[in-house]
């Protein structure tokens, strides 16, 4: 039983670990601001449970376990909320997001190489 | 198997603070600085069950909230400063 | 330390606001690695969260870019490396950290050690130090903490709002933000008093929970408008609640001695002197929330309230 859920922690904390890094190499490669907000956004919060739970099942019983819970929730709540408000005052102070369409060129320079 | 989630959440922390670093505009390191801080709460949660720190929970549950007050206190300065040119008297915030 | 570098060196004031904010998330994650929570906490609550805010704040009256110096730093460069390089030198005598033999470990450190917990009765050492064995210290800081928030009464004031609201903000349409925000504002009020009254058993007390109180508030008029959080937390109360604190604590001490001992000393309280101890400890941190609450929030509305300069 103890070596069950000491696997499922595992998982879970390679699954968020892994979500982590891709957050953060999207963060740095993506090419315009909306991309990367939403890079980061989906998968931290993603990440977050996933670690939280992770670590979740690997505390013994006792009131931390409520604390753990608390703080996933709390994190579930905010970062969608964050993200969102970050995009859209983005939007509203004058960023344009980059779409393919404005790329022609880029659409040409590929099919031509 | 801590240890490689704590060792992948410090690599990203990293590069958030190097988009933080480089990011052309502002609203970049708006995101980077909140990435950064959600990742610090992930951080504070894991090191503290692996390294037994005290009180790390009430700690990681703090940041969670200071961080959120912080991207929307920078957001809110952001909005007020763009409105620069067009109106000097606003809602005073 | 990298971070403290690139801070000094930029010119984008905002930049350097948001790397301040970032050194000191750092600096708290070093605290608790030091086993010292109760400043991690303090520390991530007023630097991470308070001090951005209020600095962001004050960063919208002025100008962004930092005017380039007009003075040759060769000077002030030799004198400050000179000076540092005198105080490392003094350093290198010190004791190691956390050297048992310390010169600072054998006055009266080992005697709160071993008698917190049978004299005060509180599981929290760093609570029974602040607040019983130094709480003469604490009514001072609380003092100290009472005269800033009077300076800036004083030099900046509270402006009076205009009673329309001409131009509808960016943060207006934001409905989603709005909603969460309305949820999540009792939570963190909620989440204040647990840390101001849980302060006896594990990291907390009267500072970081008026730090937290006062950082709903803040999130509440950032996102509701000045309007309404001069409605729900009118400006003309915060001086009287920073008064009301410190007179509660300066009442504890008065109460103490008119039961004929010591001021401050708190077994007088009670017949229990180590209930005394935990009625006086809970009386104090409260009068120090109070205080803090009121007064970081009377900065934060003075700095907000303000129109810029054209």
């Amino acid at each position: 039983m103890s070596l069950l859920i000491d696997g499922l922690s595992a998982i879970f904390l390679l699954a968020g670990g892994f979500l982590c890094i891709t957050g953060g190499v999207g963060l740095l490669r993506m090419p315009d601001f909306f991309s990367r907000v939403h890079a980061a956004g989906v998968t931290e919060t993603l990440a977050a449970p996933l670690l939280l739970f992770g670590l979740l099942l690997q505390m013994e019983w006792s009131l931390d376990m409520l604390k753990v819970l608390m703080i996933l929730i709390f994190v579930l709540a905010t970062n969608p909320t964050a993200t969102h408000a970050m995009a859209k005052a983005t939007l509203t102070g004058g960023q344009k997001p980059l779409v393919a369409d404005d790329a022609e060129t880029r659409g040409e320079d590929a099919s031509n190489s | 198997m801590m240890t490689a989630a704590i060792v992948a959440i410090l690599i990203t922390m990293i590069l958030a603070l190097v988009r933080a670093f480089l990011g052309p505009t502002e609203y970049d390191r708006m995101l980077a600085a909140n990435s950064f801080g959600t990742k610090t709460v992930l951080l504070i949660a894991l090191c503290g069950h692996a390294l037994s720190w005290h009180s790390y929970l009430d700690v990681a549950l703090l940041y969670a909230m200071i961080n959120f007050v912080g991207t929307i206190a920078v957001m809110r300065f952001f909005e007020n400063r763009k409105d620069d040119g067009k109106v000097e008297t606003g809602e005073g915030r | 330390m990298l971070i403290a570098i690139v801070a000094i060196r930029m010119r984008d004031l905002f930049g350097v606001v948001i790397l301040f904010g970032v050194y000191s998330l750092l600096t708290a994650v070093l605290f608790m690695d030091l086993d010292a929570v109760d400043v991690a906490f303090t520390e991530a609550a007023v630097g991470a969260g308070v001090t951005t805010v209020l600095l962001l704040s004050s960063l919208r009256l002025t100008r962004r870019w930092e005017a380039p110096p007009k003075h040759n730093p060769l000077l002030s460069l030799l004198v400050v490396g000179v000076t540092g390089a005198a105080l490392v030198y003094a350093t290198l005598d010190a004791p190691l950290l956390g050297d048992p033999n310390a010169p600072v470990h054998k006055h009266v450190t080992p005697h709160y050690i071993q008698r917190a917990a049978e004299e005060i009765g509180m599981p929290n050492m760093v609570t029974a130090v602040l607040a019983s064995y130094r709480g003469y210290d604490t009514f001072g800081e609380t003092l100290v903490v009472f005269t800033a928030g009077l300076a800036v009464l004083l030099l900046l004031g509270i402006p009076e709002l205009p009673k329309s609201r001409p131009h509808s903000s960016a943060i207006d349409d934001q409905v989603v933000l709005k909603v969460v925000v309305k949820l999540l504002i009792p939570l963190i009020l909620l989440y204040a008093l647990y840390v101001q009254f849980h302060g006896d058993f594990g990291a907390g007390g009267g500072f970081q929970a008026g730090v937290i109180f006062a950082t709903g508030f803040i999130l509440y008029e950032m996102v509701f408008g000045a309007n309404n959080a001069h409605a729900v937390m009118p400006p003309a109360w915060l001086p009287r609640l920073a008064a009301l604190g410190v007179l509660i604590y300066g009442g504890v001490g008065l109460v103490s001695m008119m039961a004929g001992k010591p001021f401050l000393d708190y077994s007088a309280l009670s017949g229990d002197p180590v209930h005394g101890q935990h009625l006086g400890v809970l009386l104090v941190e409260l009068g120090v929330g109070i205080t803090v609450f009121s007064i970081v929030l009377l900065i934060f509305y003075a700095l907000s309230g303000r129109k810029r300069q054209p």
